[in-house]
């Protein structure tokens, strides 16, 4: 993994000290509701904090002063669960590479900072309220085609199908994509390619997932059209931006596998 | 009143042949009349998506119900190492009694003879299904499907997907769940949680949901009500658990008359992130897969402060492997978290609490390659290395007990329904299988079973074998339940008192792992119910929560939330106390050996606890099943 951040020596009896930062923090009551930045400071703030607790911090404090805390979705807070997407200085889930917000440390800033937090912004991503935003867009791309279609008792033994490592391997990579949107947060046209191509890789690279190769690219991608996201233009921000590091190999897949069908199948 | 008499209804005959009995003896619906029936999923993790999805497949009418804004986002998705499966593909002498053995015994002689066979009979067929789905087992050169070891087993019969299993397991489930929502077979109604149970004439038919993104309250009606929202351990606050992950289904459902089995047993995980300060949020869990290389170890001097690299080997003890050489640093769960407790009690903890161990990975290094280490625990390094900021690869990590899982959970028989007809309670929700403790790569194991394998006969034995009136959700009993629940909400918004939910949950944990944690005696458990209720009783007067119920508000979820979990606090603090032995998770201090192994009463406990609300204010009620010894004699575990 391609880690920024540096290394400390191993001192590990030394106490952290606390920074004091500046936060401008979007916050918008509802989805009709017109959004505002607004400036809170923090103090006591440690390097060994995650973000999310920074912000827990902060809500505290919000709640103490009698104002309403910061509305942000979250939580494994363990880098796995994909809920905790935000922008953090402009970038999805800020600025380490192959982490979630809740992986990112606050050891990442210095004293005085001044951090934007914003949602992320996408037409097919609705704003629910604050740094909430409505990412059900995924789940209607997936249920389009997005899976295998074994029903429960159907399988044969697990080994009758060798899968050669290589593509096994190659599966899991685009399985690992967690779902969190940060892919259409950081790109220029808001596309869902990156989701929708380790989908779509993840089962094409898999002998399990041949039968409905090709109807599975053509009505998951018509369902992005469909859901308003844009087309990709090869930027490769989404790959810089994805916390699992799915990488840009997966689009020219699904292009590839786009193309093939359009070709094979007799839907058109 | 609901039914009160706990009959296991464990069907008869050798123990390889109750499933198989029960399954040709079971009442079915034929496959014209299952779409007459409707069935709410509460909870998408393995447990729900896997019955939300096969249950859709079979026909019914399925609703499912998340409190996340996905399904796929169910702490399920977080677990690491594996899942283990009698296949024996390592040809090392593994079998379907040996998983069953393993699981009776890890669980300490404290589950079910006929669950956990049954849990072990149908382990192979959730391989064959994942890979069918195509899940991204790790396989080896030849195409085939790796194995690796889990704690409490001497066979390799965990399956894995690096180190998020879970994550994959899920996603499998998730999109053959979503399949079925593409084809309008199921209706997902994600960001509602379930705030009460509709009982009426004495059968679970529907529950009220809290829409979290608008506030408004939903009833829904159905044939049966599944309820799969996983275990409790946020009562302690910090935990493995993720922030959301709690008890309000399941505690309401027991509100309604259902009983809840065994609180008292809580897993503590001996391989965790240790606490770095008050800020800390959630507890980070590395894998017990790690013990497959990691070696446990702490200096053998008290108060050794030297940088692990400056000790050399002399002067460590390698206490699991000194303690238990036949299990070594894969001795179970329950067993190395109090190992590594008395070691920090004693002095010799490392890091700047000393309150951790070192797990290292220095040998497995030096044997094996970077390279192989990276593949095998390439992420779970990574996310040690965020976390702490120190690098695994050149330093041992630190390591400490967290809260991990709960085993115990509401009551069921072995159809998985509980004492109230109709309610079915899966995976970490019940309190079936894992006796009082819990074997690594098994959690996903049962939720995965309960989901696709059992229910799918025990459903269609109760419907096809009850009489159900037809009701809609304008029966009263509907009207009265969502009353109470508004009626609640409203409470806690009203109160505008001056400290937060977080502070107060803060609160109770540290009081329920001081007093109902590792270790457990009868001054601290009797502590603990004078101490819960006081500060129940300050977070009813003095909670602030601001915004209003009409709206996406974050802290009036979570007050709902600990509000339950101050129930539940104490009644794990009276199940603790009232089980006067030590056996698995379990430890009362006043039942150890000189050496520190629990010593367990068979004779008073070889039974399931299952507790009966008895109305606000009152004593719980207890009940004893009396766990039968058919098949297995129940010994001294030993794992030395």
């Amino acid at each position: 993994m391609a880690s920024t951040h540096t290394h400390t020596p191993t001192d590990i009896s030394a106490a952290p000290k606390a920074m004091t930062l500046t936060l401008k923090v979007w916050r918008q009551a509802g989805p009709q509701a017109e959004g505002h930045f607004e400036e809170y400071k923090v103090d006591g703030i440690i390097p060994d904090m995650s973000f999310l607790e920074m912000m827990d911090v902060l809500n505290q404090k919000l709640i103490v002063n009698n104002v309403e805390p910061v509305t942000f979705d979250h939580d494994c807070r363990e880098g796995i669960c994909g809920t905790c997407l935000m922008v953090i200085n402009g970038s999805a889930h800020g600025p380490d590479r192959g982490v979630t917000t809740c992986q990112l440390h606050m050891r990442r800033f210095q004293d005085g900072d001044t951090i934007v937090i914003e949602p992320a912004r996408a037409k097919a991503f609705p704003i629910i309220k604050d740094l909430s935003v409505d990412r059900s867009a995924f789940d209607r791309i997936t249920a389009k085609g997005g899976f295998i279609s074994v029903s429960t008792g159907n399988a044969p033994d697990a080994n009758a199908i060798p899968v050669p490592k290589e593509a096994s391997d190659l599966a899991m990579d685009a399985a690992q994509c967690i779902g969190c949107g940060a892919c259409v947060a950081s790109c220029k046209n808001a596309s869902a390619m990156l989701y929708t191509s380790a989908k779509v890789s993840h089962f094409a690279l898999l002998p399990q997932g041949q039968p409905e190769r090709a109807s599975r690219v053509l009505s998951m991608v018509k369902q992005m059209d469909f859901e308003g996201f844009g087309n990709c233009t090869n930027t490769g921000a989404c790959e810089a931006a994805c916390p699992k590091e799915i990488t840009l190999e997966n689009i020219a897949r699904m292009n590839r596998e786009y193309m093939r069908a359009m070709f094979l199948s007799r839907k058109g | 009143m609901t039914n009160r008499v706990l009959d296991a209804k464990s069907p008869q005959g050798p123990l390889a042949d109750k499933w198989t009995n029960y399954k040709f003896e079971s009442k079915l619906v034929n496959p014209a009349n299952k779409r007459k029936f409707s069935v709410i999923v509460v909870g998408t993790g393995l447990a729900g998506a896997s019955a939300a999805a096969t249950l859709a497949e079979l026909g019914y009418n399925v609703k499912a119900i998340t409190m996340h804004d996905s399904p796929r986002r169910a702490h399920s998705i977080a677990a690491q190492g594996g899942i283990n499966a009698a296949k024996n593909y390592q040809n090392d002498g593994d079998s379907v009694h040996r998983l069953f053995y393993d699981t009776i015994k890890g669980g300490d002689y404290r589950a079910r003879e006929s669950n956990v066979h049954r849990l072990a009979e149908v382990s192979v067929n959730i391989i064959d299904q994942c890979v069918a789905q195509g899940v991204p087992f790790a396989r080896d050169y030849g195409g085939l499907l790796e194995n690796r070891s889990f704690g409490g087993a001497q066979v390799s019969r965990t399956f894995y997907a690096r180190g998020q299993t879970g994550q994959q397991l899920l996603i499998g489930a998730y999109h053959s769940m979503m399949r079925m929502v593409g084809e309008k077979k199921i209706e997902l109604l994600a960001r509602r949680e379930m705030l009460d149970l509709v009982v009426v004439d004495g059968k679970a038919r529907g529950i009220i949901v809290r829409n979290l993104v608008t506030g408004e309250t939903e009833r829904h009606a159905a044939d049966a009500v599944l309820v799969c929202t996983g275990g409790y351990s946020n009562v302690y606050y910090l935990s493995t658990s993720a922030r959301m992950s709690n008890a309000t289904a399941a505690w309401r459902c027991y509100k309604r008359g259902a009983a809840y089995g065994n609180p008292c047993y809580v897993q503590i995980h001996p391989t965790c992130i240790p606490v770095t300060g008050e800020h800390q949020s959630k507890l980070t869990l590395m894998s017990e897969s790690l013990r497959n290389d990691g070696r446990v170890w702490v200096p053998k001097a008290v108060g050794d402060k030297r940088p692990p690299a400056q000790i050399p080997d002399e002067e460590r003890d390698y206490y699991l492997e000194r303690i238990y050489p036949s299990f070594g640093n894969l001795a179970p769960r329950d067993v190395s978290s109090r190992a590594a407790k008395r070691m920090c009690d004693e002095g010799r903890g490392v890091g700047r609490s000393g309150l951790a161990v070192y797990l290292d990975f220095r040998d497995a290094i030096k044997r094996d390659g970077i390279d192989t280490v990276k593949e095998k625990y390439g992420n779970l390094f990574d996310m040690y290395h965020h976390i702490t900021d120190e690098n695994p690869y050149e330093l041992p990590m630190r390591i400490y007990p967290a809260v991990h899982y709960t085993m115990g959970g509401l009551w069921v028989d072995y159809n998985l329904m509980s004492n109230v007809p109709g309610l079915f309670v899966l995976g970490e929700a019940n309190f079936s299988d894992h006796g009082a403790n819990r074997l690594g790569a098994s959690a996903l194991m049962q939720g995965l079973a309960d989901g696709y394998f059992v229910i799918p006969a025990t459903l269609a034995n109760y419907l096809g074998g009850t009489k159900l009136e037809k009701i809609d959700t304008q029966n009263p009993a509907f009207a009265e339940a969502e009353r109470s629940t508004q009626a609640q909400v409203e409470k806690m918004i009203s109160i505008k008192g001056t400290r937060s939910v977080d502070d107060f949950h803060k609160a109770l944990g540290k009081l329920m792992w001081e007093y109902v944690g590792m270790g457990r005696t009868e001054a601290g458990l009797k502590q603990a119910l004078i101490e819960i209720p006081k500060l129940r009783e300050e977070f009813w007067k003095d909670l602030r929560i601001l915004g209003d119920s009409h709206d996406y508000n974050l802290e009036l979820e979570k007050a709902g939330r600990v509000a339950d979990f101050f129930e539940l606090g104490e009644l794990m603090a009276r199940d603790a106390l009232d089980r006067d032995e030590s056996c698995g998770g379990h430890f009362r201090e006043e039942h150890q050996t000189p050496d520190g192994e629990a010593i367990r009463n068979d004779e008073k406990f070889a039974n399931v606890s299952a507790w009966f609300f008895e109305g606000e204010g009152k004593t719980p009620t207890l009940q004893r099943e009396e766990l039968k010894w058919e098949f297995v004699h129940p010994s001294v575990r030993s794992y030395k």
